[in-house]
């Protein structure tokens, strides 16, 4: 049983710039700000690559919401080695306000039109870690779910999926069709080399828009304010267990 | 995309009486030149396209750019130290430039190579030299000088033969210099006498690279010295090949991890299929090919000088003396600006030669141009850099001073300064002669 897996990628402001809050206190800086693949993004391409590479895939379909750059990430896990993309387009301004349960509305479908064995996304995007959409999804299909992946096995017509939770680790059985999050160490995403970069420019990406999948993104929720963490403190030192319990109770703690 | 911009690019230039290529609007009748028009469209009207600034990059273009600096910083930076302390690269690390395809650009899928082109073989050196420019090199030598060697005067043959190797796993030493003849390139002693349909070379050739690792040696050898160097001619020998031997490995000041070595040919018997490219034109191959080459050290020396930058920066903006940051002293912020300035001035030159020999334009001056500029804004950067790091700066633990050491051969090789001069004044001369 050969799967058509499709994955979920979103560009994201790159993790390592340093992020800034607009002046207008209702989002961030992202104009020529450095963006990339959501890093666990890209560790949920690489798995599903690597199930292509064991025959357990047949075919990995890279799906992304967002404006026209949306692409350079859909090209991304083409180099990587997906096999075509699909790019539902939502203009910068709407992807402000694009909410997980939309994103999920799409994906479900996205699955169901192109008749997907398995979805895999990153466990959350790092620019809002809301951590929902695979869940999400999973419901609308009324599919399983394994999130927080740090291992996948196939076995016969079921997954077995070991999960990251708090306590350690937890080993589920999940039945295909399924919706997989990907954490961090379920494995090492590969570079994309130049000539797999050379070879993604001949591979297909289909263009849509949210209306097409009879999806509406008009917002549920409204960013109130968006502030900086408060600036972090220098500490005190105390001389004894007095001197704290005063402080504390000087600082009203207490 | 490039395609398109470039064959827009091509009808905006005619052909003045002279010969050379000229931008149209030097011959418009108003006589206005695009520093009078102030609408941009009357400038795509005249030109026949619209400029992009040099350092805007196709999409393509920046994808390889970035794979390129995630694989310097993740693969190369933590081996970088090791390298220079141990006069070599390391294996895992070659294999991985091969893997990623680093080390076969331009080369023709059907080859195996990337199908790409020299621009973006400029970036992947430039952005491998911000990191370790000894590696850059490997990358430079076998792109620019290698394969383009085998790709452009190769029989299908010897591509077939030679090519998909250098894309996976064998390097190629490129040996031209000799102990009596560096810059008197064609002063070269290494003679090939022919004997029957085999030639037998004789010589020793000097300041070769990854002449120890290399699977297969081009080498210039004279085939018939009464022509002079009209009889120079490259032959292809492969490694082992009896009587072939590799000398010591030289001890530099830097660039240390790239093993450069002497080679000596003793009664080597080469077969006249080994000819790369015809009898005696193995001068004009050699000169086509540094011209190019030279583009490709512009850029290991402008990934240097910003490589050794970026490690400065950060320290100068963390780093207090007398209660600020040294960074807010006004003298220093002065001597980055001007550091950047010049880092920038290099970039722009080596990617307007780079482009100019992709859209078929003359391109040599600019070549040398940019050869010459940046490799000694290297020697200022660099130095500039280790004194602003104050003692830090003279030690090992800190990247510049490897930045200060490995720079100094970019004056040196591929054509000292004094060649790219000499280029330069006359190329600039026959736009003045009739």
């Amino acid at each position: 049983m050969s799967l058509k897996v499709l994955v979920g990628v979103k560009r994201v402001i790159d993790y390592a710039v340093k992020i800034r809050v607009r002046p207008d206190k209702l989002g961030v800086v992202t104009d020529g700000v450095k963006h990339s693949m959501n890093p666990f993004d890209e560790i949920a391409i690489e798995e599903a690559v690597r199930l292509k590479e064991k025959k357990i895939a047949k075919e990995v379909i890279a799906v992304s919401c967002g404006p026209a750059q949306a692409q350079e990430t859909i090209r991304t896990a083409l180099a990587m080695g997906a096999d075509r993309g699909i790019h539902v387009e939502v203009p910068a301004k709407e992807m402000e306000k694009l909410e997980p349960l939309h994103v999920s509305k799409i994906l479900a479908k996205l699955v169901e039109k192109e008749g997907g064995d398995l979805l895999i996304v990153g466990k959350q995007a790092i620019d809002d870690d809301t951590n929902a959409t695979a869940q999400m999804t999973a419901s609308l299909l009324n599919w399983p779910q394994a999130t927080f992946a740090s291992e996948i096995k196939k076995t016969d017509g079921e997954l077995e999926v070991t999960r990251e939770i708090d306590g350690g680790l937890e080993s589920i059985k999940v039945k295909l069709p399924a919706v997989v999050s990907a954490d961090l160490r379920l494995n090492e995403p590969r570079y994309a080399t130049l000539p797999n970069i050379m070879k993604a420019k001949k591979k297909k990406i289909q263009k849509m828009k949210p209306g097409d999948l009879s999806v509406d993104v008009t917002p549920h929720l409204e960013v109130v304010e968006v502030l900086d963490p408060p600036v972090r403190e220098a500490g005190i030192k105390v001389d004894d267990v007095e001197g704290l319990v005063t402080k504390l109770k000087e600082a009203g703690r207490i | 995309m490039m395609a398109a911009t470039f064959g827009r690019f091509s009808k905006a230039l005619v052909t003045s009486s002279r010969g050379f290529l000229r931008p149209r609007w030097l011959h418009s009748a108003s006589g206005v030149g695009p520093w009078q028009q102030k609408n941009v469209p009357q400038l795509e009207e005249t030109l026949g396209f619209l400029p992009s600034p040099l350092t805007v990059l196709s999409d393509e273009e920046l994808m390889m750019k970035e794979t390129v600096a995630k694989f310097a910083r993740e693969q190369v930076a933590p081996l970088v130290s090791k390298m220079d302390e141990e006069g070599c690269y390391d294996p895992s690390l070659v294999r991985g430039m091969y893997e990623n395809g680093f080390m076969a650009i331009e080369t023709e899928p059907e080859y195996g190579g990337c199908g790409s082109t020299f621009f973006v073989a400029n970036l992947v050196i430039e952005e491998l030299a911000k990191v370790d420019p000894s590696i850059s090199l490997l990358c430079d030598l076998q792109n620019t000088l290698f394969n383009t060697l085998f790709r452009k005067y190769g029989t299908e043959e010897q591509k077939q033969k030679y090519l998909p190797k250098l894309a996976t796993e064998m390097t190629g030493s490129f040996c031209l210099s000799e102990a009596e003849s560096g810059s008197d390139a064609f002063a070269l002693k290494t003679v090939a006498v022919k004997d029957g349909s085999n030639y037998v070379i004789n010589g020793s050739k000097m300041w070769i690279s990854s002449a120890p690792q290399a699977g297969v040696f081009l080498v210039m050898a004279n085939a018939n010295p009464s022509a002079g160097y009209k009889g120079i001619t490259c032959f292809i020998i492969d490694a082992g090949t009896p009587g072939l031997s590799i000398g010591k490995k030289e001890d530099k000041l830097g660039l240390r991890a790239s093993n450069t070595c002497a080679v000596h040919f003793d009664n080597v018997v080469v077969p006249e299929e080994n000819i790369l490219g015809e009898f005696g034109h193995g001068y004009k191959y050699a000169i086509g090919m540094l011209n190019e080459g030279r583009i490709g050290i512009g850029a290991q020396m402008v990934g240097l000088s910003q490589g050794c930058l970026d490690a400065t920066i950060p320290y100068l903006l963390q780093r207090k003396q007398f209660g600020k940051a040294l960074f807010d002293f006004q003298a220093v912020q002065h001597a980055v600006a001007y550091l950047a300035t010049e880092i920038e001035c290099a970039r722009l030159l080596v990617y307007n030669a780079a482009r100019l020999r992709e859209a078929k334009q003359p391109f040599i001056k600019q070549a040398g141009m940019a050869k010459l500029y940046s490799s000694e804004v290297a020697t200022r950067v660099t130095s500039k850099c280790v004194e602003l790091m104050g003692g830090v700066g003279f030690t090992k633990d800190y990247p510049v001073e490897k930045f200060y050491r490995d720079c100094k051969i970019g004056t040196i090789y591929e054509g000292t300064s004094h060649i790219q001069l000499n280029t330069i004044a006359k190329l600039v001369a026959q736009d003045y002669v009739a």
